[in-house]
């Protein structure tokens, strides 16, 4: 089966009833999207398919065959940062981090179509769960990030 | 300025020459007769004391070895080694010493454990002075070379300064010299006033590789031919392997080996994780569920009632005074029970361990809160002698008391399992329902409080019953046989002196604990006992307020005459949640205070209630006084974490059981809050000093819970008196 991530097309030998984050994790072998419950709950293994955020622990690879995905290590461009981790890094966001990677995919899919989110809007969108609790620092930095251009 | 870890086979930090090998180099006994000895990084650099390295560019890298798991102990720990050793934080990076290499070197570094909120209350002294005798040597080595007294010298920023001609060098440049000095025994540390990097509020030092996916994981580690196993252990605690047919599942994809694990688990091994849980789902497990196979959470919650009026208990304070007498000669007579269930810790990051063994070797890679104790557990699961044998930590993805040592978890699973194929390192990954199965779960415990006021409304007698589960008699039984069967830590927060002492004086009290221990196997869940005893003890005394009819905040300040500091704290969130004025229309407000981990802490919350169950907590104001603030920043994130932690607990989360086993397989049945429910937190920050340091990561939890239930009640008229509320139909919205 052939997937496009992160720009790079390539080949990948697996069933296509594998999820998209096991393929990207083992197959792949980009680690940083990350497993956290394997049924589309928590969030900390979003990422982007054709632009949209998506748990990829619940998606069969063969439904995104031909598909554009970006993954956390795809997300920034070279060496610029994306807004959102720029926002992150400037404010200090993660603490263990581990859900991370899907809160960031899931804040710059958000950004993408909501450039200036309100609250609400935050409230809306981002389900993810993170067991440190950096909620707060999340929507501080969501609003930082709306700032930047 | 990133963390570096390094994961090679054979790790080897330090190479040590001279004739001073082996033991004797530890801090302080570096000295002659064995003459110069330097001891040396992995990169050749001269280490000046066990905490601090300088490389020759003029570079520093600062050791730690409590576990970062994003508490933030990791950058807290370093600012206090650079505050004393006056080095260029700008050029500061971090190395892990492994449990191996401290035990080589009869425990350099100490204690390892990252428990009980301790990683900078207890070892801030010894860091700190690594970090002063290092700046000691280092200008003694500069004052050497321009033969000038010491003291005529100053450091700053890793550059040394003589004062009457003006010459300067760095630390780069004299490291060698001073790495060859006898370390001071005089370390005289800084006044915290005079900080410049302790204190302040500056930058994680681990945040990059958390923003771009690069960071490592346990789940992440990748080694040359390496497989991966997924685990199954008896559903039902106490539970073993009767038979399993290995030929089912042998011949699907990628699957290796199908191995049974211990006595109580079958693992299978493959190329990738996702084909080896996909087998391990096909197989079916013949399970000898033995004796505990029928109990439920009503047999578990029986045993505890009767412990709530059982005669015999142990005493865990008795501050004077006669409660029977108070309570019968009372005005007014208050009592309520109170529970608290089994709760997971559920890390984001499931428990996960990678083992490489062979009959000479025996490493594991991997999460742990407790090197130490991992490395204890390498060592008898794996069969080898303590000098091959090493643990190598990773950054957690959570930890919360659920990566500390506990007896036959996920270490030893994973050293069983590569056992089984010598040579081929094993990475053994929980699935999130293996997690919620297997966890070392948060006591079950209830409670009946009794409280008896005079005719003016005053506390004249408290007694205070616990009935249940003893977390040390499982983990620690030897802490509990020395104290004839009593469990200390049951009375986290209610005890009568110490880190986690009582912060009210009541006239005549009396707090003891029947204990009532289960099958399901107990943990340190963040913040540990306090959790329940400040539900148990700060919702009665909003009970006990209400029957006085006396203000809840009054009442606890006529209380507090003896603990100024809790008063303190009490007072700051009081005043800042405006109690003194009438809350907006419709919204209610709750306080709670609480001393744990010798910090004091309170919360005042603001609430409303719609359609009589739907919470929404509209803003918290939280106060903490640790005693010294090393991270500002941190501090506040720490404090607002907590609210998250402590109100999903409060709101969402039970571990029931049911034949035996944990019910709940998931999130979807053991939520978590999303940012939607988030309050605003706000937090105040008021070290007073003094001669000890609290701990942050845990104490604030405890106080999330029971301010929103005294606010609850309020705004309802409703006393809820057990945890979680979604079992009363209450939602946080």
């Amino acid at each position: 089966m052939r997937l496009t991530i992160n720009g790079k097309s390539q080949d990948v030998d697996v069933d296509p009833t594998t999820p998209l984050l096991w393929v990207i994790r083992e197959n792949v072998g980009l680690t940083g999207t990350k497993y956290g419950c394997g049924v589309a709950q928590c969030g900390a293994c979003t990422v982007h398919v054709n632009g949209l955020p998506v748990r990829s622990c619940s998606v069969p690879v063969s439904a995104v065959s031909g598909a554009k995905i970006t993954t956390i290590e795809g997300l920034a461009s070279g060496k610029t940062l994306h807004k959102v981790q720029k926002a992150w890094l400037d404010h200090d966001v993660p603490q263990c981090g581990y859900c991370q990677s899907g809160m960031i995919m899931a804040v710059a899919a958000l950004l993408k179509t909501n450039p200036k989110p309100s609250d609400a809007d935050i409230d809306a969108a981002i389900t993810n769960i993170c067991r440190c609790g950096t909620f707060q620092q999340v929507r501080e930095a969501i609003h930082m990030a709306a700032k930047v251009a | 300025m990133t963390g570096t870890r390094k994961f090679e086979f054979t790790r080897r930090n330090f190479l040590i020459s001279s004739a001073a090998v082996g033991g004797g180099l530890a801090l302080g006994l570096r000295l002659p007769p064995f003459g110069p000895a330097v001891v040396r990084a992995a990169d050749g650099s001269p280490e000046i004391t066990v905490w601090v390295v300088i490389r020759p560019d003029n570079t520093t890298a600062i050791r730690v070895v409590r576990a970062e798991m994003g508490q933030g102990t990791l950058t807290g720990l370093a600012q206090l080694v650079a505050e004393e050793l006056d080095c260029d934080w700008n050029k500061v990076s971090i190395e892990y010493p492994t449990p191996g290499e401290s035990v080589a070197r009869k425990r350099a570094w100490g204690e390892f454990s990252t428990g009980g909120s301790r990683g900078i209350r207890q070892s801030n002294e010894y860091v700190r002075k690594g970090g002063a005798a290092a700046r000691m040597m280092l200008v003694q080595a500069a004052a050497d070379e321009w033969k000038v007294p010491a003291s005529e010298c100053t450091a700053s920023n890793s550059v040394i300064t003589h004062k009457g001609s003006g010459r300067k060098t760095t630390y780069g440049k004299v490291a060698e010299a001073a790495a060859r000095l006898p370390q001071p025994k005089d370390v005289p540390l800084k006044d915290p006033k005079t900080w410049k990097i302790a204190g302040k509020p500056l930058k994680r030092l681990d945040t990059a590789k958390k923003v771009d996916g690069t960071m490592i994981y346990g789940m992440d580690l990748k080694m040359p031919g390496m497989l991966n196993a997924a685990i199954k252990e008896c559903p039902v605690f106490g539970g073993k392997v009767k038979s399993f047919d290995a030929n089912q599942v042998s011949g699907m994809t990628g699957v290796k080996k199908v191995v049974q694990v211990g006595d109580n688990a079958v693992a299978v091994v493959a190329d990738t994780w996702w084909h080896a849980k996909t087998a391990l789902e096909q197989l079916s497990i013949n399970w000898d569920e033995g004796p505990n196979a029928k109990i439920s959470s009503a047999d578990i919650a029986a045993v505890l009632k009767e412990g709530l009026s059982a005669e015999q208990a142990f005493v865990g304070n008795q501050a004077g005074g006669d409660v029977k007498a108070a309570l019968a000669g009372a005005s007014k007579k208050v009592e309520a029970v109170y529970a608290y269930p089994f709760q997971n810790h559920a890390c984001m990051e499931p428990m996960n361990a990678t083992v490489r063994w062979t009959p000479e070797r025996c490493e594991m890679w991997g999460p742990t809160q407790n090197g130490e104790g991992a490395f204890a557990q390498v060592l008898a699961a794996s069969g080898l002698a303590a000098d091959k044998v090493d643990v190598h930590n990773v950054m957690l993805g959570g930890g919360f008391g659920r990566r500390g040592t506990y007896p036959d978890d996920y270490v030893t699973q994973a050293v069983l399992i590569a056992k089984q194929m010598p040579g081929t390192p094993i990475k053994m990954i929980w699935s999130r329902e293996e997690d919620m199965a297997h966890g070392r779960y948060h006591p079950v415990m209830q409670c009946k409080l009794t409280g008896g006021l005079d005719a003016s409304g005053n506390l004249t007698g408290l007694h205070m019953r616990l009935s249940g589960q003893s977390i040390l008699a499982a983990v620690r039984p030897e802490v509990v046989q020395a104290q004839k069967g009593r469990d200390p830590l049951s009375f986290q927060g209610v005890f009568e002196s110490g880190e986690h002492s009582l912060t009210y004086s009541v006239p005549n009290l009396l707090v003891d604990h029947a204990m009532r221990n289960t099958h399901v196997p107990p943990g340190f869940w963040r913040g540990v006992n306090i959790n329940q005893n400040a539900v148990f003890i700060e919702s009665f005394m909003d009970e006990l307020a209400e029957a006085a009819g006396q203000d809840p905040l009054e009442f606890r300040r006529k209380l507090l005459g003896n603990s100024p500091r809790a008063l303190g704290v009490l007072n700051a969130v009081a005043e800042k949640i405006g109690w003194s004025k009438p809350a907006p229309k419709g919204v209610y407000r709750g306080l709670a205070q609480m001393k744990a981990f010798d910090s004091f802490v309170a919360a005042a919350c603001e609430i409303s209630v719609k359609d009589g169950n739907k919470v929404k907590v509209h803003r918290i104001v939280a106060a903490t006084d640790p005693g010294y603030a090393v991270n500002p920043a941190q501090i506040e994130r720490q404090v607002a974490g907590s609210f998250v932690y402590g109100l999903s607990a409060l709101f969402f989360q039970e571990c029931t059981v049911k034949d035996g086993r944990v019910e709940q397989t998931n999130f979807h049945q053991y939520n978590s809050m999303r940012i939607a429910q988030m309050p605003k937190v706000e937090t105040i920050l008021m070290p007073t000093g003094g001669p000890v340091w609290g701990g942050i990561g845990e104490p604030t939890i405890c106080v999330a819970a029971p301010a929103v239930m005294n606010a609850y009640a309020k705004a309802t008229g409703k006393r809820i008196r057990s945890v979680p509320l979604k079992n009363y139909g209450i939602e946080l919205v």
